[in-house]
């Protein structure tokens, strides 16, 4: 038997997404290969992204080798955001956690006049995630849909329980949209094939939830490779979506990270390269290190 | 590639039932040899030919490679998947840290010192590195195998003997053949000197060559000299090229069955990275991309661990829920007086709802119902949480003796069990509806607590 080379080629293309605008935008996706197998025919024109998070009130929380990068600015999210440019980000996602009825319940006015502020003042796309409670989040993100107009920022999560009208502001306003369900590939199509009838699907990014190293990542994992090759293999084209992997607080809530730096590091690390592998396109992470350290893991080849 | 029974009986003698097997028919027998139930040594009347083909057709497509003896063998290979969702990944890749015979003394006991003493509770087992490679770094041979003495009487653990010079590799396989160590590497220039060694005393072998391809005619020819121990090294040089060279030798043996590559791999991040956060980073990617064993150049317990809690996460079968024991659990140091939640005991279930727990500061009790691997509201859909058998098991798991309070929080997403769960407890509990989220237990708790705290 001779050997030949198991080189595949598929069929299916994931959608590239653009976010942001002009000068400070950033493309995701675009790729008909599964991830990092450059040597199957095909390519991946955009490869894997990394912004940072930035939260919208001091976190309270964080051990001291996750505040120390921005130890001086991390009362001032716009400084923050700012800050975050320092370390070759391509995007910056601001949480507004502040907003949460169970946190602060901070109004949406004030959060979207601070997403705006913070969109302007950084020359990366913005990302912005609202706090996941799904009937506040319907007014926060439309006020920031409505107030950030024309921006093409990268909002969610759009939710099944309030897709409806978080979409619209979202397309209303000139902004592609985060979809998010927890863990499941049938709620994940179910909610993209709803989205898609009346948004854009080339304007969705998935979000299908990234639990963190120890604390359920072989779900996640999976899930996405899953995703990614449905999308890719068999051209399914309610998977054939950028994946962004939202992880830096998912890893940096477990008491491994928060015990020691270079098992944080580690934690966070791990959990961003194995979601890589598995699929994501764009990572969000919490420590400037654990970014660095990921883009010069894979940047050989 | 798995073969069909029915192809299987044409190959065997078909003659009037002769029940020498052990089996009624050949192709009762054929079946069973084909679900892996029977050898083929059981059926006398094959000739030579015959055998040998069903032997090779029967073989699992990635042969299992044993390294290491009796509690501390490391079994690697066997696997039937290229991704984890199809099935799972069955045999974890062994951890190995290396020591080379240049290292000093100090480093040298540092290091079998550390390989013995990092072990991690992890949910219910305990997660640990495997082997020991000794690499011959010095030129002085005697120095190599003073070592592999050293390390042979001092700890029971399997080995990986890393020489150039095919002298003191055998010398050094002679000291531990017993402990079933592997041989690296042999290499197209060396192979054909090595070949009777080997078979002089059978172990486990590494081959190495410069490119998946280099690496068959190597796998062939030892196979023809009986020697099927085999474990792969691709040669790759950087991060790309490994997750190229390890997807083609996968794919190739699982989806093409082809046998010349049939065999688990070794990775050694230990070359390609050299130390620090990265090496255990390259460590990791092998650990997802299938590699059979991954030698590290050295590790402190805030670097292995993550590493190893990967292993298990990705091995982990898919199939089965991971679920966690049925009992309450204490997060931090509850007392009297600290709240009592229960919950399923998908592991994942339980994670989030104690780290949730955890991050509130607040101690408490997790009573973890067992609901068969079940997130709370399938549980409670497929009949496994209801409040009949919630009661029942708050009953028996003897919370009632640590607490004097008699509130009980339950999850929010199965409010509508409060009623039936207080019946079954005789009213003597207050059943409580928490969040629906984990997410809320941070808003919640705190309220609870304090409420509990002024009873008292």
């Amino acid at each position: 038997m001779e050997y030949k080379a198991p080189v595949e080629a598929y069929t299916g293309v994931v959608r590239e997404v653009t976010i942001g605008k002009g000068k400070k935008s950033l493309k995701i996706g675009g790729e008909n290969i599964l991830p990092f197998h450059v040597f199957d025919q095909g390519s991946n024109p955009n490869p894997a992204k990394f912004a940072l998070e930035v939260l919208d009130m001091k976190p309270e929380d964080w051990p001291e080798h996750l505040v120390e990068p921005f130890w001086d600015v991390i009362s001032d999210p716009v400084k923050w955001a700012k800050k975050c440019q320092d370390f070759a980000v391509d995007a910056v996602s601001l949480f507004l956690m502040s907003t949460d009825p169970a946190v602060k319940n901070a109004p949406a006015d004030k959060a979207a006049a601070l997403a705006k502020e913070v969109a302007e003042a950084i020359n990366v796309p913005l990302i912005v995630y609202g706090s996941g409670d799904e009937k506040k989040d319907v007014e926060v993100l439309s006020k920031v849909a409505e107030l950030c107009d024309g921006m093409n920022l990268l909002i969610g999560p759009a939710l099944k329980e309030n897709y409806e009208a978080v979409g619209k502001a979202i397309l209303d306003h000139g902004h592609t949209a985060i979809a998010q369900t927890p863990l499941d590939i049938n709620l994940l199509k179910e909610l993209n094939v709803k989205l898609s009838k009346f948004f854009p699907p080339d304007r969705i990014v998935i979000d299908s939830l990234s639990p963190a190293l120890g604390y359920g990542m072989e779900y996640g994992f999976s899930l996405m490779e899953r995703v990614k090759q449905i999308g890719i293999m068999t051209k399914d084209s309610m998977t054939m979506m950028p994946i962004i992997a939202n992880i830096g607080g998912e890893c940096w809530k477990t008491k491994q990270a928060k015990e020691n730096k270079e098992q944080g590091l580690l934690w966070e690390g791990i959990t961003a390269l194995s979601l890589l592998l598995a699929g994501a396109n764009i990572i969000v992470l919490r420590h400037p290190e654990t970014l660095k350290l990921v883009r010069e893991t894979i940047k050989a080849r | 590639m798995p073969i069909a029974g029915s192809e299987i009986v044409k190959m065997l003698p078909g003659r009037k039932p002769c029940k020498d097997c052990g089996f009624p028919t050949c192709f009762a027998f054929a079946m069973k040899l084909a679900s892996g139930g029977a050898s083929v040594d059981k059926c006398p009347y094959l000739s030579k030919e015959v055998k040998a083909k069903l032997v090779d057709l029967l073989a699992p497509p990635i042969k299992l490679v044993t390294i290491g003896s009796r509690e501390n063998a490391v079994k690697i290979g066997n696997e039937e998947v290229v991704y984890r969702h199809e099935k799972t990944f069955v045999h974890k890749p062994g951890i190995a840290l290396l020591i080379s015979d240049k290292d000093d003394n100090a480093k040298i006991e540092e290091k079998i010192k550390k390989i013995k003493e990092l072990q991690f509770p992890w949910v219910g087992v305990t997660l640990k590195a495997d082997l020991l490679a000794l690499y011959f770094e010095s030129g002085r041979k005697d120095k190599f195998l003073a070592l592999v003495k050293k390390v042979y009487g001092s700890t029971d653990l399997g080995m990986v003997l890393i020489s150039k010079d095919m002298d003191a590799l055998f010398a050094a396989r002679d000291i531990c053949a017993d402990r079933r160590p592997l041989l690296y590497p042999i290499t197209k220039e060396n192979i054909d000197k090595a070949i009777p060694k080997i078979k002089a005393n059978l172990t486990p072998v590494g081959l190495r060559g410069e490119g998946v391809e280099e690496l068959i005619p190597l796998t062939t020819r030892l196979k023809e000299a009986g020697i099927e121990g085999l474990v792969l090294d691709p040669g790759s040089k950087n991060l790309m090229e490994a997750i190229r060279d390890q997807t083609f030798i996968r794919r190739a043996a699982l989806k093409q069955g082809f046998k010349p590559l049939g065999y688990p791999t070794i990775a050694f991040p230990c070359f390609m990275a050299k130390g620090g956060l990265k090496e255990i980073m390259v460590a990791s990617t092998f650990v997802t991309k299938w590699a059979g064993v991954i030698v590290l150049s050295d590790f402190d317990q805030y670097s292995l661990l993550p590493l190893l809690v990967q292993r298990l996460n990705i091995y982990t079968d898919p199939r089965f829920p991971m679920a966690v024991q049925q009992k309450y659990y204490e997060v931090g140091e509850p007392d009297e007086h600290s709240p009592v939640l229960v919950t399923s005991n998908w592991a994942l279930t339980y994670f989030l709802v104690s780290s949730a727990v955890e991050a509130t500061k607040i101690p408490a009790y997790i009573c973890v119902k067992d609901a068969e691997g079940l997130g709370v509201l399938t549980a409670w859909a497929a009949g496994k949480f209801s409040g009949d058998s919630v009661g029942a098991f708050i009953k028996k798991c003897g919370i009632g003796d640590r607490v004097k309070h008699r509130k009980l929080i339950i999850p929010g997403k199965v409010a509508r069990i409060k009623g039936e769960l207080e019946e079954a407890l005789n009213r003597e509990w207050e059943v409580i509806v928490g969040p629906r989220e984990t997410t809320g237990i941070a808003a919640f708790l705190p309220g609870v607590a304090k409420e509990l705290k002024g009873l008292s």
